[in-house]
């Protein structure tokens, strides 16, 4: 009755206009800043033609070649050492019946989704500063494991969904046929898991190189990674080298994020 | 309950908690135990150079609130704390209030696609929320610049003649959080959208209700729970955001974050900036606890 032809119920003003300036503007920033990157000029808002200067200025910088490499050791670490905690933390609490603590376990797990960053930076800062003191030990070791606690959330996020979406008959199939639970593991679970486990490997890498404000607070002097680096930067007059740096970052999390998507997506 | 299922109920446990000490260890020793160390801090003086000094005070916590004149020893509030907390209050809440404009109708719009489209868009608002939060700021900061493209742009085609200065206000700090914390406004609301039932839509048209009346009397209150939770997902890292307001706000327009930053720089007072930390984790629990109450009535509810 009230529906006469071509009356859409499902639209309304205005929204499909708002919504295409919202991904216009979550993407033209930044498409803009990889533009720049290859800008002949000095200038980050003027272009002057292509080139590549910056990238082989930004790659001739010795701070920024160290704070790559140190980047990549740290995210290595991290997603390795939260990985690998991670999946034994998600096969003790997924597929399990709720036992005393569950919530604790789950909540100190998600600890590092849920306080600010800043909190947690400066109460990493406080402790590592009792620790340098006592110790004297002054290396890479607080940036990687503070980086390792706040990358198992998102380590274990994908690998216990993947878990809840596997079925047991398969493990109780080989545990019927008298595999230990170490068998039953490493021939039937582990094969089965694999996807959630680079998933949450991928994310954790990932969410390791582009932490600014944990390292900015735990790192002692001389251990800037890409991001502190490119935020002490920030007083200096912007050149298109931060551009550069940042497309490189970029690119590999962008890369990164969109194999997670797939990965995510392969068939159980 | 026999022996034999009592024994093997033991294995299990202990097998459990050995499969989870490795990484409560490392959560206890690099995120909780730290937490503890710095409620401890907040109660301690502070030292001369930095650090602390092991007598229990009070002080820090009172000068989270008050100021005490150095001349006649009056007490009143400490004014440039409070200006900074109502700053970072003020300027979270436009932040969520901008973000439910813009992701309101974004949401909606991913939500009445055909199926086989949606994953496709609501990847577009993933991509951003993965990448590197720093890059994305500095993003935002070369376009509104006063060198940026934007002002480069405007008097190219002459419709001003100075720049705008628009970087180092708080518009600019809004701007930045605006544009990093969209994303996770759009995702809870679509979530939420995604499951509505149309023909209640319809049911509102055959009763001849306008689009604004549907709107507001049938799809809002269909989302409501998707839009408080997106609100406080927006709020909460908006209230502790210290790497925008750096960038954005240039030092000048400082920020919770940026005023606990000081503390442990230029200030040197550990227990006022420990102090300062408890107190916006306490603000951010209770936004919290107050998500969890609203999700957890969500998923018992309609549907």
């Amino acid at each position: 009755m009230a529906k006469t032809t071509g009356f859409d119920i499902k639209r309304q003003y205005g929204f499909t206009t708002i919504a295409m300036i919202c991904f216009v503007s979550l993407y033209l920033p930044v498409i803009l800043l990889v533009v720049y990157s290859f800008n002949a000029g000095s200038s980050v808002a003027i272009w002057e033609g292509f080139s590549l200067q910056w990238y082989r200025s930004a790659w001739a910088n010795d701070q920024v070649q160290e704070a790559t490499i140190r980047s990549l050791i740290i995210a290595f670490w991290a997603a390795l050492i939260s990985t690998s905690v991670a999946v034994l933390a998600a096969l003790a609490t997924t597929r399990v019946r709720r036992f005393r603590g569950y919530s604790a376990v789950f909540a100190a797990i998600n600890q590092p989704l849920m306080v600010p960053e800043i909190v947690t930076a400066v109460a990493l800062l406080i402790f590592f500063a009792g620790i340098k003191v006592q110790t004297g030990y002054t290396g890479l070791g607080y940036l990687v494991v503070a980086h390792s606690a706040f990358c198992i959330p998102f380590a274990y996020l994908p690998i216990r969904a993947r878990l809840q979406g596997m079925d047991l008959t398969l493990e109780q199939a080989a545990a019927d046929l008298y595999a230990s639970s170490f068998q039953v593991f490493r021939r039937i679970t582990l094969p089965q898991l694999w996807p959630g486990i680079l998933a949450g490997a991928m994310l954790a890498f990932v969410i390791s190189l582009d932490d600014v404000v944990i390292t900015e607070f735990v790192k002692s002097a001389g251990q800037d990674t890409l991001p502190t680096y490119m935020l002490g930067q920030l007083r200096r007059v912007v050149t298109p080298e931060v551009n550069a740096i940042s497309t490189v970052l970029l690119a590999l999390s962008v890369t990164m994020v969109i194999a997670f998507f797939f990965v995510t997506r392969i068939r159980k | 309950m026999n022996d034999l299922a009592r024994t093997r109920e033991r294995r299990e446990s202990r097998n459990r908690w050995l499969l989870l000490t490795p990484a409560l260890v490392i959560l206890i020793f690099a995120a909780s135990g730290p937490l503890l160390i710095t409620l401890v801090y907040s109660f301690l003086t502070a030292g001369d150079y930095g650090g602390i000094k092991w007598d229990f005070s009070t002080d820090a916590w009172f000068n989270v609130f008050f100021q005490r004149d150095i001349f006649d020893d009056t007490l009143s509030f400490a004014d440039a704390h409070l200006s900074i907390f109502w700053r970072s209050v003020k300027l979270s809440l436009l932040t969520t209030l901008g973000a439910i404009v813009l992701g309101f109708p974004t949401a909606y719009f991913i939500a009445t696609r055909p199926k086989h489209h949606r994953d496709f868009w609501m990847l577009l608002i993933m991509i951003p929320f993965w990448t590197n939060l720093l890059i994305r700021t500095f993003a935002v900061m070369e376009l509104i610049r006063n060198e940026g493209t934007l002002n480069t742009l405007l008097m190219a085609i002459s419709v001003i003649d100075a720049p705008l200065q628009i970087l180092f206000s708080e518009t600019a700090i809004i701007i930045g959080m605006l544009y990093v914390y969209l994303p996770l406004m759009v995702l809870p609301l679509y979530a939420s959208m995604e499951r509505l039932d149309f023909s209640l839509i319809e049911a509102g048209y055959d009763l001849y209700a306008s689009r604004l009346a549907v709107l507001r009397r049938i799809i809002l209150p269909l989302v409501k729970p998707g839009l408080i939770a997106g609100s406080i997902l927006v709020f909460v890292p908006s209230l502790g955001a210290y790497v925008t307001p750096r960038v954005m706000g240039g030092g000048k327009q400082l920020m919770l974050g940026n005023l606990i930053e000081l503390q442990f720089g230029q200030g040197r007072n550990w227990p006022l900036g420990a102090a300062l930390s408890i107190t916006l984790l306490a603000i951010v629990m209770v936004a919290l606890l107050f998500y969890v109450r609203v999700a957890g009535r969500e998923r018992g509810g309609h549907g």
